[in-house]
């Protein structure tokens, strides 16, 4: 019997020393040395539709921020920028498996084909999840950050049990891995061999702390090794390689060899949310610098010097994103209606004689509000 | 109540259990009825937990039924959220009480809210066992009374037994709700002994049950006190009074109705709770019964309670614990008639 060590190597689980890239800031295609797996070029296919969904993407995205100045929504945390995370790890996903979104991933779930409305509700203040979870196999966006990783490494080991040939993705950013929950989300998915994936948005701030705040480890996807977890670095402003990366994740999990973190070193363009003030933490220069790497240019150039895009194709798509965003501002443009007695639905399956009782005691004073505005009527 | 769907248990028709044994045939028969309920947590396999409650199940239902995991009680209570999107039925044991602190983020933030956050879309039928309370002589963070933070938490039912029947029951009706429960089991309880039927259930939980009857005050008490309410019956009645017992045996729901009808009858009522009494579930039932019976009281509520200090080493137990003395001084206090206002501060006896 093993007693104390497990088998695995080292060797086997450690991340490339350098973040895998398929393509440079130009469009022109690296070549492939150096890596600890081989990673290939995804199918032109592929290219052209990530391209597709991260104008999409993008567009939702700046659509939402122009909804926060509005008024329409309450507060929305921008991912510009991180769209070849978002919408990479997405669309190499299948529908049947399951994802654990961060507040930050409305752009990843209009990729995943939920309605724009639905996702916004959390934001926009009229529900706290506007679409179906087990629907849509997609938790509802969660706030307490890295909690939802021991979920999705729980669900994980659920479709391993229910003999589901599918993977639970977890998002979340560099800040979240300094929780205990993320700790405890890798070594129970290591220990049950879960087919969970850990997708870190490396974007190198949680609201203001930088990355050198946050972690000593000289890369975040070296958390995953203590645990005996398989983790890569990826460039995360490049689509191609966060695809080849999660292309190998998924072998990983789908043939049983457990779960597999996925480091994606990007950056947030804009602030952590509408609310704050990123110029206090962090120079215009920096995020120029990182105006440079933008995965949407960066896959455009490669698609249309390959001959996969060319500008009728580019329009139509740039076409489709602006009649998303004019249909979103036009259904956010209306005041939600929001029935305040379902306040006091789905506390419970069944409620309790306590919120029976409060349930009463608003109803009463909502026909007494009534009674009396009619009365001011006649 | 719960309809409970399931074949005949493996024990039919009454037999004489452990509080213990009676959490372990509850357990049992539920993995046989439904092939989706799991248990797991820390040492609830090989050892049958560190009070054997889950012992055997690992031997009889396989490991893929009933497992160990690593010790994070944070990481066991969120895996058993993930579980339920799958559609299993988790059933997670926590150890000691102030072992589950670490585990109050997922319990509060998500076990709680979930149905609520996906309006109505996701149920989580999930048990998290807390073995809780003193009165074993346990070392510090062993003996905690934790209710009131989950009963606190709007989404959580909490449940507490205090017979052997009732564990086995109201762990049967536990699993089968679709809502989160919170199981607490008194420790001090584990080891008594009575007579439990596996049959057909006694009371639905959300009633209260009364376990003496009384005409003139009415003691209420849950989980581990209840024995002890019961024993300060008794010595009360040597000294002329005729008190009824009243066992909460879930906290949320809690059963105002049987509370209520019983102190409009008795107009007097101790509230017993082995946490301290501040900010607590005796303090909220004292509440209730001032808002809904004022007319019927001939005195005011009184709690009897632990004391508002951390819970103390093991030598300093018996001073901290409310005890037969306690509760006889506060039924004398119901006469009420040459006290001063102050007297009925919480905690002024001691």
């Amino acid at each position: 019997m093993r007693d104390t060590l497990h088998e695995t190597s080292v060797e086997a689980l450690l991340p490339s020393p350098r973040p895998v890239q398929l393509l440079d800031p130009t469009g022109a295609p690296v070549e492939q040395s150096g890596t600890r797996r081989p990673y290939a070029m995804p199918s032109a296919d592929r290219l052209q539709d990530v391209w597709r969904h991260m104008v999409l993407g993008r567009r939702f995205d700046l659509q939402a921020t122009a909804l926060t100045k509005q008024g329409r929504l309450a507060v929305y945390p921008s991912s510009r920028g991180q769209e070849a995370c978002q919408v990479g790890a997405i669309r190499s996903l299948t529908a049947r498996d399951w994802v654990f979104p961060t507040y930050r991933e409305s752009m990843a779930l209009v990729t995943r084909g939920i309605d724009p409305a639905e996702v916004l509700a959390l934001l926009r203040g009229s529900a706290h999840c506007g679409y179906d979870p087990l629907a849509q196999r997609t938790a509802a966006q969660c706030t307490p950050l890295a909690t939802q990783l021991v979920h999705a490494a729980g669900t994980a080991y659920g479709l391993k049990r229910r003999g589901e040939d599918c993977v639970a993705l977890g998002f979340i950013g560099d800040g979240a891995t300094s929780e205990g929950d993320f700790h405890e989300a890798l070594n129970f998915a290591a220990v049950f061999d879960a087919p969970a994936i850990f997708f870190v948005q490396n974007n190198k701030y949680a609201i203001s702390v930088p990355l050198s705040k946050q972690t000593k480890a000289p890369s975040l996807a070296y958390k995953a090794i203590g645990y005996g977890v398989a983790c890569e670095q990826v460039d995360g402003n490049d689509p191609a390689a966060v695809m080849a990366v999660m292309d190998a994740a998924l072998d990983h999990c789908r043939s049983g060899r457990g779960p597999f973190l996925i480091e994606a070193h990007t950056y947030r363009l804009d602030a952590h949310t509408n609310a704050d003030d990123a110029s206090r933490y962090r120079s215009g220069d920096e995020v120029t610098a990182w105006l440079e790497r933008d995965p949407i240019a960066r896959l455009e150039a490669y698609l249309r010097a390959s001959g996969l895009l060319n500008d009728d194709q580019a329009n139509a798509v740039r076409q489709e994103a602006e009649a998303l965003a004019t249909d979103l501002r036009d259904r956010m443009n209306t005041d939600p209606e929001v029935d305040p007695m379902s306040l006091f639905d789905n506390v419970f399956a069944s409620p309790t004689p306590q919120v029976a009782e409060a349930r009463a005691m608003v109803e009463a004073e909502m026909h007494a509000e009534m009674q009396a505005a009619e009365e001011v009527t006649r | 109540m719960t309809t409970i769907d399931a074949p005949a248990p493996a024990v039919a028709g009454p037999t004489t259990l452990t509080f213990a044994k009676a959490i372990n045939q509850a357990l049992r028969d539920a993995m046989t009825a439904d092939d989706d309920v799991l248990v797991f947590g820390e040492d609830v396999g090989t050892l049958g937990g560190v009070f054997r409650v889950t012992d055997g199940l690992t031997r009889d239902f396989g490991e893929d039924r009933c497992f160990d995991t690593p010790l994070a009680e944070s990481g066991i209570v969120g895996f058993a959220i993930g579980l339920c999107y799958t559609g299993f039925r988790p059933v997670v044991e926590m150890q000691f009480d102030a072992f589950a602190y670490p585990a109050f983020e997922q319990i509060a933030s998500h076990v709680a809210k979930m149905h609520n956050r996906t309006g109505g879309k996701v149920t989580l039928p999930m048990v998290i066992r807390v073995p809780y309370a003193g009165g074993i002589g346990g070392v510090e963070h062993h003996c905690d009374s934790s209710e009131g933070y989950y009963a606190h938490t709007p989404g959580l039912k909490v449940y507490t037994p205090a017979t052997p029947q009732d564990a086995y029951w109201m762990l049967r009706e536990a699993i089968a709700d679709p809502d989160p429960v919170i199981f607490m089991e008194p420790k001090a309880l584990y080891w008594s002994k009575a007579e439990v039927d596996t049959s057909s259930p006694v009371e639905p939980v959300g009633r209260a049950a009364v376990r003496r009857p009384g005409k003139e005050v009415t003691l209420i008490s849950y989980g581990p006190s209840v024995p002890l309410a019961l024993k300060a019956a008794d010595a009360a009645e040597q000294e002329g009074w005729d008190v009824e017992v009243i066992d909460l045996r879930s906290i949320v729901p809690l059963d105002d109705e049987t509370v209520l009808a019983s102190v409009r009858r008795t107009g007097r009522c101790v509230v017993v709770s082995e946490a301290q009494g501040f900010a607590g579930v005796a303090g909220e039932l004292a509440s209730r019964i001032s808002e809904r019976c004022f007319h019927s009281l001939e005195a005011p509520v009184l709690r009897v309670s632990g004391l508002p200090t951390p819970y103390p080493a093991p030598m300093l137990e018996h001073t901290y614990l409310p005890g037969v003395d306690r509760i006889l001084d506060a039924i004398d206090r119901l006469q009420f008639d040459d006290q001063p206002d102050t007297t009925f501060s919480e905690g002024a006896r001691g």
